[in-house]
C-alpha cells in the first residue's frame, strides 16, 4: 500500500515536471522574444493545456499530505518562502496568461508577469529540490534551519539548471507545435540549451559526488540501475538526430525521456529516503487506515480517471497550431 | 515588528481562505443555477432560459477559475505555516483534502469541458447530465472541505498513536452529526449566494431598462428561490447553534457575550464586549430570551465565559459581532425575498426603490458567508482541533516572523491585483448582459479563466 502511494506521488510529480516543465519553459523563452506575433503563437501552443498541467502539482501536494504527512510538514515548512513565492508566481503567471488577452494598455505588464512568473517558478522549484538534497536540519521531524537554510550556491545552481531544463522542454514543444519562424527559432535555441543542460548536469553530478558519497553505494552494487542514465544518453543522441534532420516530433519525445531518466536517477539515488538521509518512505507514511481509505476511492478510480482525462485533452489539441494562432 | 509568526500565520490563513471562499461559494450556487436553467430549457423550450444559460456560464467560468487558482495556496499552506498540525493530523486531514482535489478536478473539470465544447457534439440529455455533474462536483468539493473542517470543530473517530491522529473510524468522521448540519448550512449559503446574485442582476437590468425578458426570469427565479431557501437556512443556522451549544460551550458564550453563568439567561442583543475587564459596555439585554434561544426552555442555566480559564476562552468581539452581522444579513435577505416574491405574484414589482434595494442586496450573501466563517473559526480559538490541539501548538515551530510577514505582504498585493481585475471582468460581463445564442464560444475546460478573457474581448466592446 505504501509503495502504491509512492508510485502515485512519483508519477504525479513526474507528470508535473514533464508537462508544466514545457509550458514554464515556453514562458522562459517568451522573455527572449519581442515580436508580439511570435509571442501569440508561443502562447497558443500551450494555452489549451497549461492549467491542466498545473493541477498535477496540486494533486501531488494533497497526495503528499494524505500519504506522507511528515514529509509534507517538514519539507514545506523548511522551504517556507520558496514554496509560497513559487505558488504565488504560478498564480501570477496563470492569470497574466489570461488577463493579457483582455488588457489593452496593460499588456506589457502582463507579458512581464507571465515570463517573470515562469522564470521565478522554475528557478524556485529547482532551488527547493537542491535545498532538499543537500540536507534540511530537522529536530523531531520539525525544521530548525532558519528562513534561508535552503539557500546555498548549490541550490541556486540547481534553480538555474531547472530553468534551462524547462527551457529545453519548452523549445522542443515549440518545434512540434509551431511552424515558420517560431519553429526555426526554437531549432536554433535547442543546441545551446542542450550544451547548457549537459554542463549543468555534469556540475551537479560532481558536486553531489563531493557532498554525498552515501548515494554512490547503490550505483556500485546494482549495476543494472545504470540502465537509466544509459537511456538518458541514448535519448540525447536521438535529440541531436532530431535537431539535425529537422524531425519535428523527435525533440519533445527525447527530451521528455531525458528528463524522466534524470528523475529516475534522482529517485534511485535517494531511495528509500523522502527527505534525504533523515525520513524514509516507511517512516513518513500515514497509518494503514489512511492509506486504505484513500486507495478505494482516490487511488482506484479518481487517479486513473484523471490520467485518462489528461490523455483525452492532449489528443483533442494535437497537431500544429495555425498561423492565426488557432487549432486545426 | 512585534507580531509573532503565530499571529501572522493566522492572519495569512484567514486572509487567503476568506479570499478563496468567496469564489467557490459563488460558483457552487451558479453551478446549481445553470443546472436549473438547462432543465427549464429542456422542459419548456423557451429560448430565454438558453440565453441565460449561455450568459451565466461565462460568469461561472471566471469565478470557477479564480476559485481554482486561489485554492492552490490552500493545498500547501497547511505544510508551510501549520507543520505541526499537518504532521500530526495529516493522516485524517490529508486524505480528505486528497479526495477533495481528485473529485474536484476529475468531476468538475471533465464535465465542464462538455459544457463549454459539447453543446453541438453531445445529445441534449447528456449535456443536461453534464450540467448536473458539474453542480455535483462543486458540491462534493464543498462536502470534503466541510468534513475536514467539522472534524477540526468536533474531532471524532480518531485515536492518538505516537503523536499521530490516526483515523480509526472513517464513517464516524464522515457521518458525524456536526458535518450534517454544517455541510447543508454551507451549501444553502452557496445557493443563496447564487439566488441573490441572480435576482440582483435581474433588478439591475430592469432598472436600466435592458433585457426585459431575462430580467423578469432572473427576478422571479432568484427571489422565489431565496424566499424558499432562507427559512431552511435559518433552520440549519439554528441547528448549528445547537451543536455549538452542546460541543463548544465557550464559543457559544462568546457569541452571546455572556460572562457570568445565568439562570434564566438573558440575551445580549448588542453590546461592546470588553475582554480585558470581563464585562460588556453599552449593553442592551432581553431577560429570559437567552435561555429560550439556547434550549427552547425559559429557565435553562447557561454557562458564562468566566467559567472557563482565560487561556481557554476565544476572543469575544469577532464571534459576537460577526454572528450578528451574519444574522442581520440573513434577515434582510429574508425580508427582501419574501416581499419581492409577494409582489411578483401580484404582478406589482415595479417600485424603483425596491428594485434598487434588491440590486444593493447583492453583497449580503457574501458578507453573511464570510462572517459565518469568522464566527465558526475565531470562535473555535484557542484551539485548532477543538479541545485537542491548541493553535499555538499547531503552528510551524521555528517559523520566523519576518518570513511570515513577507509572505503575508506578498499575498496581499498579489490577491488585491488579481481580485481587482477578476471583479472588473465579471462586472464588465454582467454589464454587457446576455447575447442571443448561436455562436458558441470555444474555450478550454482546463482554463476556465480564458472564457472571461475571450468574452470581454469579443462581446463586451461592441455592446458598449
Amino acid at each position: 500500500m505504501i509503495l502504491f502511494w509512492v508510485a502515485v506521488l512519483g508519477s504525479s510529480l513526474l507528470l508535473y515536471v514533464l508537462l508544466d516543465g514545457f509550458d514554464l519553459g515556453v514562458g522562459i523563452l517568451f522573455a527572449f522574444t519581442h515580436d508580439e506575433r511570435y509571442r501569440n503563437r508561443m502562447l497558443a501552443a500551450i494555452s489549451p493545456v497549461w492549467d491542466g498541467n498545473e493541477t498535477w502539482l496540486v494533486l501531488a501536494g494533497t497526495v503528499l499530505f494524505g500519504a506522507f504527512p511528515k514529509v509534507y510538514a517538514a519539507a514545506l515548512s523548511a522551504l517556507y518562502l520558496p514554496v509560497l513565492v513559487g505558488v504565488g508566481a504560478l498564480i501570477l503567471r496563470g492569470v497574466a496568461f489570461e488577463f493579457r488577452e483582455s488588457a489593452t494598455s496593460s499588456r506589457g505588464l502582463w507579458n512581464a508577469a507571465f515570463s517573470g512568473g515562469s522564470v521565478v517558478a522554475a528557478f524556485i522549484q529547482g532551488a527547493a529540490v537542491g535545498g532538499l538534497v543537500q540536507g534540511l536540519p530537522l529536530v523531531d521531524g520539525q525544521y530548525v534551519g532558519g528562513t534561508f537554510g535552503w539557500l546555498s550556491p548549490f541550490s541556486v545552481f540547481c534553480g538555474i539548471s531547472l530553468c534551462l531544463g524547462y527551457a529545453l522542454l519548452g523549445a522542443s514543444w515549440l518545434v512540434v507545435k509551431c511552424e515558420g519562424e517560431v519553429r526555426a527559432r526554437a531549432y536554433r535555441a535547442l543546441p545551446w540549451l542542450i550544451v547548457a543542460v549537459v554542463i549543468c548536469l555534469t556540475v551537479i553530478f560532481l558536486l553531489s559526488l563531493a557532498n554525498h558519497l552515501p548515494i554512490m553505494h547503490r550505483w556500485e552494487q546494482e549495476k543494472v540501475l545504470w540502465l537509466f542514465p544509459a537511456i538518458g544518453v541514448v535519448a540525447l543522441g536521438g535529440l541531436l538526430v532530431g535537431i539535425g534532420r529537422r524531425f519535428d516530433s523527435l525533440p519533445i519525445v527525447t527530451s521528455m525521456i531525458i528528463v524522466t531518466a534524470m528523475f529516475a536517477v534522482f529517485l534511485i539515488s535517494f531511495w528509500p529516503y523522502m527527505i534525504p538521509f533523515q525520513i524514509t518512505i516507511q517512516e513518513a507514511a500515514s497509518p494503514p487506515e489512511s492509506l486504505r481509505f484513500m486507495f478505494w476511492g482516490a487511488g482506484l478510480f479518481a487517479f486513473p480517471l484523471t490520467l485518462a482525462y489528461t490523455a483525452v485533452s492532449y489528443r483533442a489539441f494535437s497537431g500544429k497550431i495555425l498561423d492565426s494562432g488557432g487549432y486545426p | 515588528m512585534n507580531f509573532t509568526a503565530l499571529f501572522l500565520s493566522r492572519l495569512q490563513f484567514a486572509f487567503t481562505i476568506s479570499f478563496h471562499i468567496i469564489f467557490p461559494s459563488f460558483s457552487i450556487g451558479i453551478a446549481a443555477w445553470l443546472a436549473v436553467l438547462e432543465g427549464r430549457y429542456l422542459w419548456t423550450r423557451q429560448s430565454v432560459y438558453r440565453r441565460l444559460f449561455e450568459f451565466w456560464i461565462k460568469i461561472f467560468g471566471i469565478a470557477f477559475g479564480m476559485g481554482v487558482v486561489s485554492g492552490v495556496v490552500m493545498a500547501f499552506q497547511f505544510g508551510t505555516n501549520w507543520s505541526r498540525l499537518a504532521a500530526s493530523a495529516g493522516p485524517i486531514q490529508g486524505p480528505l483534502l486528497a479526495y477533495e482535489s481528485f473529485t474536484a478536478f476529475a468531476l468538475e473539470a471533465s464535465f465542464f469541458g462538455i459544457l463549454i465544447f459539447g453543446r453541438a457534439r453531445v445529445s441534449p440529455s447528456l449535456y443536461f447530465f453534464s450540467t448536473l455533474m458539474v453542480a455535483l462536483g462543486t458540491t462534493f468539493s464543498a462536502f470534503w472541505i466541510m468534513v475536514n473542517n467539522s472534524w477540526m470543530q468536533s474531532p471524532v473517530g480518531y485515536a492518538l498513536r505516537d503523536g499521530l491522529y490516526v483515523p480509526v473510524d472513517w464513517s464516524a468522521i464522515i457521518f458525524s452529526p456536526v458535518v450534517w448540519v454544517r455541510f447543508p448550512h454551507t451549501l444553502l449559503a452557496a445557493y443563496l449566494t447564487g439566488a441573490v446574485s441572480v435576482a440582483a442582476t435581474g433588478a439591475w437590468y430592469r432598472l436600466r431598462g435592458h433585457f426585459a425578458e431575462e430580467a423578469a426570469v432572473m427576478l422571479r427565479m432568484g427571489l422565489v428561490l431565496g424566499a424558499i431557501l432562507l427559512p431552511a437556512q435559518i433552520l440549519f443556522g439554528h441547528l448549528n447553534g445547537d451543536y455549538v451549544h452542546e460541543k463548544q460551550p465557550a464559543k457559544f458564550a462568546a457569541i452571546e457575550a455572556r460572562w457570568e453563568d445565568e439562570q434564566p439567561a438573558a440575551e445580549v442583543i448588542i453590546a461592546l464586549p470588553d475582554q480585558e475587564h470581563e464585562r460588556n459596555r453599552f449593553e442592551l439585554k432581553v431577560p429570559v430570551l437567552g435561555s429560550l434561544v439556547a434550549t427552547g426552555t425559559p429557565n435553562s442555566k447557561e454557562i458564562g465565559l468566566k467559567s472557563f480559564p482565560r487561556s481557554d476562552r476565544p476572543p469575544v468581539g469577532v464571534p459576537f459581532f460577526a454572528f450578528r452581522v451574519m444574522t442581520g444579513c440573513g434577515l434582510v435577505m429574508l425580508a427582501v425575498s419574501w416581499l419581492g416574491s409577494f409582489l411578483i405574484f401580484r404582478h406589482r414589482l415595479t417600485s424603483r426603490l425596491f428594485l434598487r434595494l434588491i440590486f444593493l442586496s447583492f453583497p449580503l450573501p457574501f458578507i453573511a458567508t464570510l462572517t459565518g466563517w469568522f464566527t465558526a473559526e475565531v470562535g473555535r480559538q484557542p484551539w485548532t482541533i477543538y479541545g485537542v490541539l491548541r493553535t499555538a501548538d499547531a503552528v510551524t515551530p521555528h517559523l520566523a516572523a519576518d518570513a511570515a510577514l513577507s509572505s503575508l505582504a506578498f499575498f496581499t498585493v498579489l490577491y488585491a491585483t488579481i481580485f481587482g481585475f477578476g471583479a472588473l471582468f465579471i462586472y464588465r460581463r454582467l454589464r454587457a448582459g446576455p447575447t442571443p445564442p448561436g455562436s458558441i464560444q470555444t474555450a478550454n475546460p482546463m482554463r476556465p479563466l480564458a472564457l472571461g478573457g475571450a468574452v470581454t474581448e469579443s462581446t463586451v466592446e461592441p455592446a458598449r
